[in-house]
């Protein structure tokens, strides 16, 4: 089989898109699922919720793509700790099933809402100005955008990493992910700290939604399609860690963008048969501990 | 940083509790021989489409309630088997020319072999991750279902003939149709019941009520949670192979995620774990949806509505909440 390069590295690129999705969104599900214990259903909605967003400050007020990236991550995160506050404060007692399946129903609100206003069809958000074009690389050409999402999600990936992993208050948040009653004794505001902890989720689902909308159209069911792969992604990565949820997402987008140059035929259910065969040979995920 | 957490915290309060025997043995009783004599003679009432309708739904229910009320296990895929049971019974009717009896036994069967195989990935993690596999196995079979030459894509399988029952009894007339259906829920719901009485679905209990425990008395638990799973699956198979049948369509709308949530919606608004919460909400869902069906995507916004409002205020559903009240009054 004769190998083209560009076509490959084509489809290295998309699959490198599509895992900075995976990491980014993967990374808020494991974030909020470490505090709260709830997976997160709502996250493609949240994520949806942050294209449209992003949409309405173009076409009403005006605002443009660097606006969006500063507003829609404060507005989802706003939005977030409502839900948190008003909603799954009351499930924290109850069997984790229960935030699973209300997040659900909170996903299937906001998707049939925008169904309703908007249709099925997808709105076009116009790339910003100055990531239009691309850059020649000699053996395949790079547009500007796709290179500055790809950047842009490693570098929150990172620094999301960092701030857990390597700071005070990332200290306080593992140690109430380990025991939230204790480090309440120390005097931590541990609700609050869960208030904001989801929201985070919720903003950094609503930040990858406004990378997301120049490359996809807007549209209401842009999350959930989205999700239940993640989902997988989550399984197969097993959440155990930080680090491990990110380089799993851009992983698992590689070897699906390899998948679609190889095997097209395969390539949308690539992922669920890797998820199948980790669960074989090491069910509690690639980094998780049992 | 550890943040694996899959057992739920010492003071979670378990879905289900424990009650009286002999007060559960005849209410069980009595409200079986209700049901079913309203269901005999409910087609003079009401339209028996809606009725088959709903007691296909009522027996999906049912068996993905074996799953969560009983085994504790809460799918979020049960739709791969509800629509690969549905496109088998189809073809098998429409293809193959076999009839309807032999066309919902292949439907199971295909349903059965799907549950060996999803069970025994699904079955190696708990809780919240067992959501997750079965919903992305069962996104892997609407993948597969959307590309297969044999389900006719985007189009599903239409004109499924209904044929004669058993080569004389033709279906084509509703209520042949309508009492076939009732049989046929008839024999799954009892299934079920036999199923949960036995010491199998004793010792499922004692596995969803605490596992290690169960492990240390020398259960095989993944074996009982695996053969769960396979009759739930084929229970689930039996529903959408007789609903392929009874609409004379199989289509990718069975096997969407969409279809694995709605069966959920129903149990959850029945009442999960109780005998005859999943035939409620089936009952419920499908009256709604069929009132609200020309306001389009409002239908998905209510259901959406009902499951926030469910788990905050109303989660021991329609039967469990009458039950609760029964058993106050018996004081």
């Amino acid at each position: 089989m004769s190998i083209s390069v560009p076509a490959l590295m084509g489809q290295l690129l998309i699959g490198l898109i599509n895992g900075s999705f995976y990491a980014l969104l993967s990374l808020g599900l494991a974030v909020i699922f470490g505090l709260l214990n709830i997976i997160n259903f709502a996250h493609g909605a949240q994520y949806m919720l942050g294209a449209f967003v992003a949409w309405f400050l173009l076409d009403k007020a005006g605002l443009d793509y660097w606006w969006a990236l500063l507003i829609v991550p404060v507005v989802l995160a706003a939005f977030g700790a409502v839900i948190e506050r008003l909603m799954l404060k009351h499930l924290y007692k109850l069997d984790h099933l229960y935030g699973l399946l209300l997040t659900f129903g909170l996903a299937l609100i906001l998707e049939g809402v925008f169904t309703n206003q908007f249709g099925s069809a997808g709105l076009p958000y116009s790339m910003p100005d100055k990531l239009t074009g691309g850059y020649n690389l000699g053996f395949m050409f790079l547009p500007t955008y796709r290179a500055w999402v790809i950047v842009a999600s490693l570098v929150i990936c990172v620094a999301t990493w960092f701030v857990i992993e390597r700071t005070k208050l990332g200290s306080y948040l593992r140690a109430a992910t380990e025991n939230p009653s204790l480090v309440q004794a120390f005097g931590v505001n541990v609700p609050r700290m869960i208030t904001l902890t989801y929201g985070f989720g919720a903003g950094l689902a609503g930040l990858a939604g406004v990378f997301a909308a120049p490359i996809y159209q807007v549209s209401p069911q842009m999350g959930s399609s989205l999700i239940i792969v993640v989902f997988a992604v989550v399984v197969i990565g097993g959440m155990g860690s930080i680090m491990g949820s990110i380089l799993t997402g851009f992983g698992l987008g590689i070897i699906e963008g390899l998948t679609k140059y190889f095997y097209p035929e395969a390539s949308s259910t690539v992922i669920f048969v890797i998820m199948a065969i980790v669960l074989v040979v090491r069910p509690q995920g690639l980094f998780g501990q049992r | 940083m550890a943040i694996e957490g899959n057992r739920p915290p010492e003071d979670a309060a378990p879905i289900l509790a424990s009650r009286d025997e002999a007060w559960e043995a005849r209410y069980q009783r009595i409200g079986s021989i209700v049901l079913f004599a309203v269901l005999l003679v409910l087609p003079a009432a009401v339209y028996p489409v809606f009725l088959m309708k709903a007691l296909c739904f009522a027996l999906f229910a049912c068996a993905f309630n074996l799953l969560i009320g009983y085994g504790g296990l809460l799918s979020f895929g049960h739709a791969m088997f509800l629509g690969m049971a549905g496109y088998l019974s189809a073809y098998g009717a429409k293809a193959w020319g076999l009839t309807p009896e032999l066309a919902i036994a292949c439907g199971t069967a295909a349903a059965t072999l799907l549950g060996v195989v999803a069970g025994m990935i699904a079955i190696r993690r708990q809780g919240i991750y067992f959501a997750m596999i079965t919903l992305a196995l069962a996104q892997m079979v609407y993948f597969f279902c959307v590309q297969a030459p044999f389900t006719g894509g985007e189009d599903g399988i239409q004109a499924v003939p209904r044929g004669n029952l058993f080569g004389v009894l033709p279906l084509s007339n509703p209520l042949a149709m309508y009492y076939t259906v009732l049989a046929i829920f008839a024999g799954g719901f009892f299934l079920i019941h036999r199923i949960v009485h036995s010491p199998f679905g004793q010792v499922l209990k004692a596995i969803r009520d605490n596992e290690p425990r169960a492990i240390s008395l020398g259960y095989r638990t993944e074996r009982y949670k695996l053969a769960a799973f396979v009759m739930s699956a084929a229970l689930a198979g039996l529903a959408g192979a007789t609903k392929a049948i009874v609409f004379q369509l199989a289509s990718l709308t069975d096997v969407h995620w969409g279809m694995s949530g709605e069966v959920v919606l129903m149990t959850l608004v029945g009442g999960l774990g109780t005998v005859f919460g999943p035939v409620a909400g089936a009952f419920v869902l499908v009256a709604m949806e069929s009132y609200l069906a020309q306001l389009g995507a409002w239908v998905t916004i209510v259901q959406g509505i009902i499951f926030v409002v469910c788990v905050l205020a109303f989660r021991r559903g329609i039967v469990g909440e009458l039950e609760a009240w029964l058993r106050r009054r018996k004081g």
